[in-house]
């Protein structure tokens, strides 16, 4: 009898008060994150986030999408702290005042994808911009994200260097009252060719391995396609290694003058954090089937 | 709310600028949810009406599976389907994967068992007595069937009219074998689908206010055949 009023008067309460105080200290430090999938499906945030909490205490709770949805997320003040590459924007982001700073962390490099017969003749081309216009002349089929993601503002960017003439598609909508547009860039007269499907990379991937088409890919999760899955793809690097390909992640802290609630300190020590030597190395020494995927852009080498 | 009325808006917008490809969208959506609809409802019918009247070991427990068919998650049969399309499937060779015949072959998959079902249970609810008259009056087994579909109509119709809806909200199959691609299989759903992953909410909806104004118009159609004769 003694012993059980031991157990109901003590240590359940003390159990009880020690669950409730480590709840609140783990909710303390939980910070919400959107970010793009390459990051999470390339495993890399496998690799960073757990090492992040036995250096801070911080949890991250990811949220992986595509960079347009990552970085409505952070406009919307869904989430803390955003994870993305598609610099032009993150500087938008940042001069209209939803993010505090653009901590640079590393970069990968895109890489255009074919079938092995490489039918437009893309291998060996001077640099990536003659490739894409070899596609475009060959006519051979090409498929783009068309989602507004990093890679899909890559491409665009990369299709007006090419001199292939583009058309450039408008959709007029209205915010907050205003008349807007979403714009889009792509070739002149290729509905042929040019196939826009408006999903993830790995469904592009798959797509583009199906039609035997040409596409823009970064090479993490193209590697993870071509090794990482028991059904392996056909698809090829047809091209690589131009300096245009390089592809830059940034991440940026919410701004908590426009979004008071984001935890904002949290969210700038996990910043720093992935900038530390520390998390650099861990970049840098990251491989995926053997490869390196992304360049820590903060070390000294 | 603001997301609201920008989206009313957008959409009325979109509509008043004859926007091209949202016309292209909205073609591609109708015409593949019609012809699945069309065929389903084809062989549906006379499906629901052979098992309703047909005696035979089993028929119950081929109801009871009928009707978890329409438990069926579209991934499922996405990815069924799927599997003989692509490019190492059985059927690979014809190029099937990402057109619009392989929405028509999915989706017709999703709403057979609807029709089947929804026929079956409005047959069910048709009097005995409409059959055993038309039998003394003469009728053939074919001229008796004609009776009882005539009757029953009302329920089969409603029957086509939930599995199209079924069809043109759809959106898994529709992005898994359609694949999204723009002027050739990019239907409603998907197009909104895809707007949400581009963080363009408003687009996403402005879509979706037009869907349910043209399902409202069909169903206008529709509610003409159902009860021209009843009201």
């Amino acid at each position: 009898m003694k012993k059980r009023n031991l157990i109901l008067k003590v240590i359940l309460p003390v159990i009880a008060i020690l669950l409730i105080y480590g709840i609140a200290l783990g909710e303390d430090k939980i910070i919400k994150m959107s970010t793009t999938t390459s990051t999470q499906a390339s495993g890399l945030l496998d690799v960073l986030l757990p090492e992040l909490e036995k250096d801070t205490g911080i949890r991250v709770k990811v949220f992986a999408k595509g960079t347009g949805a990552a970085i409505r997320d952070g406009m919307d003040g869904n989430v803390d702290v955003i994870f993305v590459h598609a610099k032009k924007s993150e500087e938008e982001f940042i001069k209209e005042g939803y993010g505090t700073k653009r901590y640079a962390v590393m970069h990968n490099d895109f890489v255009i994808l074919g079938p092995s017969d490489d039918p437009a003749g893309i291998r060996g081309q001077s640099n990536a911009a003659s490739a894409l216009a070899g596609i475009a002349q060959a006519k051979a089929l090409f498929i783009s994200r068309g989602d507004n993601s990093g890679t899909h503002a890559k491409e665009q960017a990369l299709w007006q260097i090419t001199g292939v003439p583009l058309e450039t598609r408008k959709t007029e909508i209205l915010k907050e009252g205003q008349k807007g547009e979403i714009c889009f860039v792509f070739p002149e007269n290729s509905k042929d060719w040019y196939v826009s499907i408006g999903q993830g990379m790995g469904k592009t991937i798959i797509f583009a391995d199906e039609k035997k088409a040409y596409t823009l890919a970064d090479r993490g999760t193209y590697l993870k396609f071509k090794y990482g899955r028991k059904e392996s793809i056909d698809l090829e690097i047809v091209y690589e290694g131009d300096s245009l390909l390089n592809n830059p992640y940034g991440v940026i802290p919410i701004n908590p003058a426009r979004h008071p609630h984001v935890k904002h300190d949290l969210a700038e020590q996990f910043a720093k954090w992935l900038i530390s030597p520390k998390a650099q190395s861990l970049i840098k020494n990251y491989r995926l089937m053997g490869e390196q995927l992304f360049y820590p852009d903060n070390m000294k080498r | 709310m603001d997301l609201l009325t920008d989206s009313f808006l957008s959409a009325i917008l979109l509509i008043a600028s004859l926007d091209s490809e949202v016309f292209s969208i909205v073609w591609v959506s109708l015409k593949v949810s019609g012809i699945s609809t069309l065929l389903a409802s084809l062989m549906g019918a006379p499906l629901g009406f052979l098992i309703a009247y047909g005696s035979f070991k089993g028929k119950r427990i081929l109801i009871v599976c009928l009707n978890t068919m329409l438990a069926f998650p579209t991934v499922v049969i996405g990815l069924f389907v799927y599997s003989f399309i692509s490019r190492r499937g059985i059927f690979g060779p014809f190029d099937l994967l990402y057109t619009q015949k392989a929405i028509i072959i999915g989706q017709f998959i999703l709403i057979l068992p609807i029709i089947a079902t929804l026929t079956i249970a409005a047959i069910s609810r048709i009097d005995e007595r409409y059959r055993k008259t038309a039998m003394t009056l003469g009728a053939n087994r074919l001229q008796t069937a004609c009776v009882i579909f005539r009757e029953a109509r009302f329920g089969i119709v409603a029957a086509v009219i939930a599995a199209f809806g079924r069809v043109i909200a759809e959106v898994g199959i529709s992005m898994m074998l359609g694949g999204n691609a723009k002027g050739f299989t990019r239907t409603m759903t998907t197009a909104m689908a895809m707007e949400y992953d581009k963080g363009e909410f408003i687009l996403a909806v402005a879509l979706g206010i037009i869907l349910l104004v043209l399902s409202f118009g069909i169903n206008l159609v529709f509610h003409f055949f159902q009860g021209r004769t009843r009201t």
